[in-house]
């Protein structure tokens, strides 16, 4: 089956900056995407080049089949967005917002009436349909942009970090239409670093690190890869522990006060580890897609 | 630019300023309508006496009707210019209103066309109101008075491109302060609004004749009046050659402004 999206050798150089060094990837149809990664991983950028909103430096990109540099009107009419920066208008009404997007989209206004009245009820906002954009809480902001990313009714749908800043509540109210959204067959790429948030949502996602993709796979089997399902954290370590794991070579990373063990399966080494190392404190959990992206980005701090 | 890159699409644009403009109409055309009524009172009150009548386009005229026109020439360059300069930067920089704008089947030219010709709409309703009201004090001869609405659009057109060329340049807000100092309040003090330009010293001429609000001020006592001091086809040629290279710079500089 051909491919919602097609990314290749995708550059995009700011004077100085190289945003995004060379990324290739494909979106299948009714595949919910993942592009992880820390501030200034490129993740914006590429998405951007991807909705026709800035050319690519070089590179090819496909969309629907159709090359994003010549039919981008027909590509825009067939994608919803919902931006980074909240580009809602707040000279409009939450109603009148999403009517105005719908002329962009060239919808009849009988139309964008009925599918105004169905968006604004599946994200919770009927009643507040004549408020003012700034009097909205910030978690009706971010469904107020979704509505109006949907209301083309479109084929695929990209979402630059759409829970930032919301508080857990509203959060999981995202998650939950989003959810919806992917039962019903819609094409979906993300954007993220909540690692919570890409293991929950995403079928397949990509990890990106200065312009580039680190690795590429499905949350579980990402894992799987580069972590080990099992994980443990001790508090305190020795040198006892230290030359324990040299000895034994078993994949870790040391923070100095803590050193995290990723342990393969099958293997009877958590339990040496709770017998011989446990003195402080000993976590053991099961690996997860922040042990990949912390592993694999380091962890340094970004902006 | 490639063709087919402006459509009919630009009018929704238009329709989204016209929405937020009628939220806020009664302050919109308050202006207008109060405007030349202090300007008739101030001129035919407090300066009886100090300017009697005026020599313009050989015969006499009050003063008061010879600021008439130029009362709504002002007025459009000061609704085009303010609309594309502090307006749109409003929407461009804070609201990010084209950002949202991007990502729909829009182009960045319509999005600047439409911004441009609203500019010139909002002129149009302003002239439109203040050739009502000095019509009533008997400053415009009717009908030909009426053709000041579409020359008020034309002008309007003129000085909305100049303002978004200004608005694809300038790096903050408080740069218009510059472009206003020396673009606009020059011309409104010097465009033959208040004095004909025929007052000037023989210097001072040219510069005048290169404002297009001269120009504009010209046309509008031409069909207000019936008299004036240029020749109106060379105004209107002038003031179509100022809009089309403006909306052409504004186009390329808006472009490179928000496309990156
Ligand atoms: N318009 C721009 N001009 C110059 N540099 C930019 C521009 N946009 C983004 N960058 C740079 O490109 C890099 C990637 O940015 P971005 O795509 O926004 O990252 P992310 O969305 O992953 O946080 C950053 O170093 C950023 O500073
Ligand atoms: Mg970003």
């Amino acid at each position: 089956m051909q491919p919602i999206i097609e990314v290749q050798h995708l550059f995009k150089k700011f004077q100085d900056v190289t945003a995004v060094d060379g990324i290739s990837f494909t979106v299948g149809s009714g595949e919910f995407f993942g592009l992880l990664g820390p501030n200034g991983a490129g993740k914006t950028t590429t998405i951007r080049m991807l909705y026709g909103f800035s050319p690519p430096t070089r590179g090819i990109i496909r969309v629907f089949g159709m090359e994003i540099s010549r039919d981008w009107r027909k590509i825009k009419a067939r994608i919803g967005v919902c931006q980074q920066d909240n580009t809602l208008d707040p000279d409009l009404t939450v109603e009148q917002n999403l009517m105005v997007f719908a002329g962009y989209f060239s919808i009849p206004p009988k139309e964008a009436v009925s599918r105004t009245r169905e968006l604004l009820e599946f994200f919770a906002l009927s009643n507040r349909r004549n408020a003012k954009v700034m009097d909205l809480s910030g978690g009706m902001i971010r469904r107020l942009i979704l509505a109006r990313s949907l209301i083309n009714r479109p084929d695929l749908l990209i979402l630059d970090e759409p829970t930032t800043g919301l508080d857990p509540q509203s959060r999981h109210q995202v998650w939950d239409r989003l959810e919806k959204l992917r039962a019903s067959g819609l094409s979906i790429v993300l954007t993220t670093h909540y690692m919570e948030e890409a293991s929950r949502l995403c079928d397949r996602l990509v990890i990106v690190d200065a312009g580039k993709i680190l690795v590429d796979g499905s949350p579980a089997d990402l894992i799987e890869r580069h972590v080990g399902r099992h994980v443990i954290e001790i508090g305190g370590p020795d040198q006892a522990l230290r030359d324990f794991l040299k000895a034994q070579q078993v994949p870790h990373d040391d923070l100095g006060q803590r050193i995290i063990l990723y342990t393969p399966d099958g293997n009877d080494l958590s339990a040496a580890v709770r017998a011989n190392f446990c003195h402080e404190q000993c976590t053991f959990r099961n690996g997860t897609l922040e042990d990949v992206f912390l592993r694999l980005t380091g962890r340094e701090l970004r902006d | 630019m490639e063709i087919g890159v402006i459509s009919w699409r630009f009018w929704k644009v238009w329709r989204r300023n016209l929405v937020t403009f009628q939220k806020i109409w009664k302050v919109n055309f308050i202006t207008p309508l109060l405007e030349p009524l202090l300007f008739i009172a101030a001129f035919s009150l407090g300066f009886v006496g100090i300017v009697g009548q005026i020599r313009y386009g050989g015969a006499e005229l009050s003063y008061t009707a010879f600021i008439a026109p130029a009362l709504i020439a002002t007025a459009v360059m000061n609704n085009a210019f303010f609309e594309t300069t502090y307006a749109s930067f409003v929407r461009m920089y804070y609201q990010k209103t084209f950002d949202g704008m991007l990502a729909t089947p829009l182009s960045i030219e319509e999005i600047i066309v439409a911004e441009i010709v609203w500019s010139a709409s909002k002129a149009t309703a302003a002239a439109a109101i203040m050739l009502g009201v000095l019509g009533a004090f008997g400053y415009v001869q009717f009908p030909y008075g009426l053709i000041a609405i579409p020359l008020a659009f034309f002008g309007g057109i003129a000085f909305g491109a100049v303002g978004l060329f200004f608005t694809g340049v300038v790096p903050t807000i408080e740069m218009f302060n510059l472009p206003i100092f020396l673009f606009v309040t020059p011309m409104f003090l010097f465009s033959g609004t208040f004095f004909p330009v025929s007052n000037l010293p023989l210097w001072a001429k040219p510069l005048a004749l290169a404002f297009p609000l001269y120009h504009l001020v010209e046309l509008a006592r031409l069909v207000c009046l019936g008299r004036c001091e240029t020749v109106p086809l060379l105004s209107i040629v002038y003031l179509a050659v100022f809009a089309f290279l403006f909306t052409t710079l504004a186009l390329i500089f808006m472009r490179r402004r928000l496309i990156k």
